[in-house]
Formats: C-alpha cells, sequence, structure tokens
C-alpha cells in the first residue's frame, strides 16, 4: 500500500558517532500548523518548536508531548542539588552512545562537553564506547548508566555503592537514574520517527 | 486522582526516604506521572483503544523482564476487558524476552563492525490469528523498539499503516512504548536506591 510519506533521496548520513551538529528527517508528515489547536499548541511547551520537524510530528499525539518535554526540561535542568548538569548529560550520551542512538549523541555530548570542559573524555566514549578509559568518577557513572539502560535492567547496590564513594548523596543518584532513564525514551522515538543526517549549510 | 504509578511499581510508601527524595523534585514526579495519564487517561483517547494500549504495555514490560510492572500491567488489561487476549500475550512475551539492546546500523559506516544480531521477533501466524493483524503489528514493533531500536526503519511505519494504524496512532504508540522503557527503568533504579538506604 502507498501512504504517500516524505522521501530523502539525497540523504548524507553522518559516518559514526560525532559531537557534531547533526539534522533529522521526519518518516512521518509532521502536523501541519494550519492544523494546530490551543492543545496542540500548549504540547509545545515552546512555541518555535512547530517549525522543528520532530516536535511538529510528535505534536500529533498533543498530551503525552506536553508531559514528555515537561518531564524532560526538569530531569535536565532543574538546579536545586542532585547531580551536575554535565553528568545528566553524561547519562544522556551514555545511553544513546549504547541504544545506538547517533542523532541524540552528538546533541548531548555536547551538552556535557560544554558543562565538563572535558571534549577529551567525552570524544572517547563516542569512539570507544562505554568501555574506554575514563578517571574513576565518570568510570562510576557511565557503569551504572549502562546497566540501567541493559534490558533487562542490570543495574544493582554496588553500582550505587561505587556512586556514593564517588561522592553523589541520594538526591544526585536519584538525578543519574532520571537522565538514563529518560533517554531510553528519547532514543526510541528520535530513532524509530526519522533519520538522522549531517547538517547541510542553509 | 489515580495512586502514582511510580510509586506504586517501587513500593513506595508516603513518607518514606525514597518519597521524601522524589519530592524534592515535585515538576519530574508530577509530569512523570502526568505521563502516564497521558497514556492512559488521556482527555482525547482517539482511535487507540484502551484495551489495546494495555496489551501493547503488558507485552513491553513483560518481555523487559518487569515482573512488577507485568502484573500492574496485566491487571490494567483485565480491567478494560482484555482478558481474551492474555494467553496470546503471554505465549508472544516467552517467545520474545531476550537481552538487550543490539542489532545493525544500516546508514552508519564506522559503526559496521559494532553491529550485532539477535532476536528479531515477529509474531506467530497462530497468535497472530488470535490478537488480530493491528495488535500484531503493534507488538512487532514494539519488540523492535524495545530490543534494536537503531535497526527501525520507514518501512516498519509503513507496516503499522497497512495493518490499520494512523499516523497519529503510530504516533502515540511509539509514544507508549518509548515511555514504558523510561518508567521501568525509573522503578528499577528506585528500588535499588530504596534497598540501599534501608
Amino acid at each position: 500500500m502507498s501512504h504517500s510519506l516524505p522521501t530523502y533521496p539525497d540523504l548524507e548520513p553522518p559516518r559514526g558517532f560525532t559531537q557534531e551538529t547533526l539534522a533529522w528527517a521526519p518518516w512521518l508528515p509532521p502536523l501541519p500548523e494550519e492544523e494546530f489547536t490551543p492543545l496542540h499548541w500548549e504540547a509545545l511547551v515552546d512555541k518555535g518548536r512547530a517549525k522543528n520537524p520532530y516536535f511538529a510530528l510528535l505534536a500529533r499525539a498533543p498530551e503525552i508531548l506536553r508531559e514528555r518535554t515537561k518531564t524532560d526540561n526538569d530531569i535536565f535542568y532543574s538546579t536545586e542539588g542532585g547531580l551536575p548538569r554535565a553528568e545528566r548529560e553524561l547519562g544522556a550520551t551514555t545511553a544513546s552512545r549504547v541504544n545506538g542512538c547517533v542523532f541524540c549523541a552528538s546533541v548531548h555530548s555536547r551538552f556535557a562537553t560544554q558543562n565538563s570542559g572535558r571534549r577529551d573524555d567525552v570524544q572517547r566514549l563516542l569512539d570507544e564506547g562505554v568501555k574506554g578509559q575514563q578517571e574513576p568518577r565518570w568510570r562510576a557513572l557511565i557503569d551504572a548508566f549502562e546497566a540501567l539502560t541493559s534490558t533487562p535492567v542490570r543495574l544493582e547496590a554496588r553500582h550505587l555503592e561505587a556512586l556514593r564513594e564517588q561522592g553523589l548523596d541520594d538526591l544526585a543518584l536519584a538525578d543519574a537514574i532520571h537522565s538514563t532513564a529518560f533517554f531510553q525514551w528519547a532514543n526510541r522515538l528520535m530513532l524509530s520517527l526519522g533519520q538522522v543526517q549531517v547538517s547541510k549549510p542553509a | 486522582m489515580p495512586a502514582d504509578v511510580l510509586d506504586t511499581l517501587v513500593g513506595i510508601t508516603e513518607g518514606s526516604p525514597v518519597d521524601l527524595i522524589r519530592r524534592r523534585r515535585p515538576v519530574t514526579r508530577d509530569h512523570a506521572q502526568g505521563s502516564w495519564l497521558a497514556l492512559f487517561a488521556p482527555e482525547v483517547l482517539g482511535t487507540f483503544l484502551l484495551k489495546e494500549r494495555y496489551a501493547v504495555s503488558l507485552f513491553v514490560v513483560a518481555v523487559s523482564g518487569d515482573s512488577l510492572a507485568e502484573g500492574f500491567y496485566r491487571a490494567g488489561l483485565l480491567g478494560e476487558g482484555g482478558g481474551d487476549w492474555a494467553g496470546a500475550l503471554d505465549q508472544a512475551v516467552e517467545a520474545g524476552r531476550t537481552q538487550g539492546p543490539y542489532g545493525r546500523w544500516a546508514h552508519h559506516a564506522d559503526l559496521a563492525a559494532e553491529g550485532t544480531d539477535g532476536l528479531r521477533y515477529r509474531v506467530t501466524a497462530d497468535l497472530r490469528a488470535k490478537l488480530g493483524v493491528r495488535l500484531a503489528a503493534a507488538l512487532d514493533h514494539a519488540h523492535l523498539l524495545v530490543f534494536r531500536p537503531r535497526e527501525a526503519s520507514q518501512a516498519d511505519l509503513e507496516t503499522l499503516l497497512d495493518a490499520g494504524w494512523s499516523a497519529t496512532d503510530v504516533v502515540t504508540l511509539s509514544q507508549l512504548v518509548a515511555f514504558l522503557t523510561f518508567q521501568l527503568r525509573v522503578a528499577a533504579g528506585l528500588r535499588v536506591l530504596k534497598e540501599s538506604i534501608r
């Protein structure tokens, strides 16, 4: 059956994981802006996202988009204590690396680098994967993030003990869990509703 | 208001240490619950029935190995009158259980050597007859998203459209499966955290 879905014959996929800026193209038609109701506009949270094909596609199901975005924003941007932003982004990057989402990994590895100043360590995670060399704190974090990303989940008490030894308190542990868990959600949407491509100059 | 689902899945009681930790991130707590409500008690249900949502959810959490969540979503399925699907769903779960993530990237040259193979599950003809083409296609897609999302392609979305899912239904189904992979990890992580505080 033909469904007249968008196609991208000139697609240029990136060769692998990168901190460079990438683009993403949807496999289903986004909701046209003229069909947006107040519920759809509210669901975007940030109205500028109507021009973004990912959010305009997700706007087809507005209630879950609204709740998804508010969950996402608080997990990554809440500022009262807990895990530093750079290490929440490391959780997002590790989940994306393990699940294989090149687009998500590009965005969140950049955020991890910007917030930590540790471009080489972040790049090693992309290049060599979760087994690449890291100093003890990031080692303990990446091991826990990977265990939580596995299906079935393999996270155990020893992972949290190792993180406590690195100075994480209960709230930081909860933040580590939430940031990595959220990217299970994000990776699967990005990987299954469209495709990543090299960003071309406008 | 229904009880907080993550509290239910973890066994968190009011005033307990993990309850107090969750309440230090009230926006996350509220919208994790809000996400569940948006999927299971939406203002606009559309054509993706609650019975179908619970059936997909039971399959996702059970193949992922979360027995506590399995009990929760099985009760939901029965509550929506989906008991006639339960036996076939259990057989699908038995055949679909594995360990992930795995899979091969179709488009990234430098990752070719890193790709791995694993179960590429499809509902059998026998179970397809019991569950219907529409639900069976959703289970095939859910298994793809849970275990090998890197292999997802536009053809997989066309398969769903062919099986009677609208474009909006496909988005909601994708959100449902993806949300569940989040929910069961928050639950699993908080269970380990809870034990570590005792």
